[in-house]
């Protein structure tokens, strides 16, 4: 997952809490969303599944990675303040989780 | 130790002795940091048999460790896959867990060789970096996810099933404090300064290490309970509660126009230092986007850069005011 310093743009006004997009239309019901998403983001459906809970996504990418219908979209990436904060200082070399960072 | 995926099929047991205690003890404060490695490769526990269910993890100690001593009394095969070190949520974050690897270690080790059933069962939050489908098609066999945590396993083989809360990620009182002791060893340097401090400067000694460990222990510990839900908000709040005790203490007992300059500083000062500190602890939960964080970066930076001018400024008058009033 990138962190890049070109991440410390501004969020734009009014827009949504996160980057995830459902695109139900695509959706061929396998289930592969309701089981990798760690806060249960989306829940099962009729036909295709539904998206009840998008606030709560923290935009790992785990639906995205396995929606074999590609019906997800997210922009994936480390939700790290430390880690974006220390990639506008240093730049380039900032992109990495430190040393003492995440294990 | 030899690098690389093991050719031989190894073998592991679910006991933890005292070495791997000592071990996770060091992970735990951050010693050694990249030191905590398992030999890539395929492991049985037990007596697996070739129709044996295969479970993927990371080569991180504590992965592994936390895998193996959930199967206690069963016969598996473990494939742990390269990460280099680092956990299976990290690593799914930097593609090391990832489809790639995975696909490469079921080669380098011989897997389709060595078992007849053709399914991978994965740790939940492997999934943000590999991709089940890929995975098929690439090497053939079928990922499974299991659930979050190791300790749903037995449930999990036993029934083949999950359910919505061995899906869910916690993020309990637990999970929150183990990450104090490495904040420790973080600022082990500023840690010792505040302790000497503590000892040699009267009530500002005290106090800034007070301030030290609210922000490591009791930020960690009161984060559900702290108002708001951006965590800059959170730290601000616990810094200004925090504050109020020494700030009522001299309030009261200390006297001169002087205390009350004081007093603005402290609050300032405290509020932007816990604030950032709670900034920073975004990285730590389960539960931040980064389109959240980025967010919060822009909300909140200005407003404890102010803060902290402010307070240096009222510093300078409490200083000032104290010299003029002696």
């Amino acid at each position: 997952m990138e962190i890049g310093m070109l991440d410390l743009q501004p969020p734009e006004k009014g827009k949504a809490l996160n980057t995830l997009v459902f695109h139900p239309g695509r959706c061929i019901n396998c289930g592969m969303c309701l089981k990798v998403c760690p806060h249960r983001v989306f829940a099962p459906g009729e036909r295709r599944v539904r998206l009840v809970k998008a606030e709560a996504c923290m935009e790992c990418g785990a639906c995205q990675m396995n929606c074999p219908a590609e019906a997800i979209k997210v922009d994936s990436g480390v939700g790290c303040a430390a880690a974006m904060i220390r990639a506008a200082l240093k730049g380039k070399d900032g992109e990495e989780c430190g040393e003492e960072c995440c294990r | 130790m030899e690098e690389g995926y093991a050719k031989e099929t190894l073998t592991t047991v679910p006991q933890l002795g005292s070495k791997e205690r000592n071990d996770h003890l060091k992970a735990r404060i951050g010693l050694d940091r990249m030191g905590h490695r398992v030999r890539p490769g395929l492991y049985a526990i037990g007596a697996p048999e070739r129709t044996s269910p295969v479970l993927v993890t990371a080569n991180y100690t504590l992965s592994f460790d936390a895998l193996r001593s959930s199967l206690t009394g069963r016969s598996v095969w473990i494939l742990v896959l390269d990460t280099k070190g680092i956990n299976v949520w990290c690593a799914a974050g930097k593609r090391t867990f990832g489809t790639e690897e995975l696909v490469k270690a079921v080669q380098a080790t011989g897997l389709a060789s060595k078992v007849e059933g053709r399914t991978l069962i994965l740790p939940q939050l492997g999934a943000p970096g590999v991709s089940a489908h890929a995975v098929k098609k690439d090497c053939g066999f079928k990922v499974e996810y299991g659930p979050v945590r190791a300790e749903d396993l037995p449930a999990y083989l036993d029934t083949g099933e999950c359910t919505e809360e061995m899906r869910t990620v916690r993020f309990t009182l637990k999970d929150r404090l183990v990450l104090a002791p490495v904040e420790i060893r973080n600022y082990r340097w500023w840690m010792l300064l505040m302790i000497l401090a503590a000892v040699f400067v009267p009530f500002y000694g005290p106090l800034v290490l007070a301030m030290t460990l609210g922000g490591i222990f009791l930020f960690p510990a009161l984060l559900p309970y702290l108002p708001g839900k951006d965590l800059s908000l959170k730290g601000i709040v616990l810094g200004v509660l925090l504050v109020t005790p020494f700030a009522l203490y001299q309030l009261l007992f200390w006297h001169g126009t002087f205390v009350f300059a004081a007093v603005v500083a402290e609050y300032l000062l405290i509020a932007a230092w816990l604030g950032y500190l709670g900034l920073n602890f975004t990285g730590s939960t389960t539960f931040t986007s980064r389109t959240g964080v980025r967010r919060e970066i822009f909300t909140y930076i200005l407003p404890m850069a102010v803060m902290a001018i402010l307070g240096g400024i009222a510093v300078v008058s409490s200083l000032v005011l104290y010299a003029g009033w002696l």
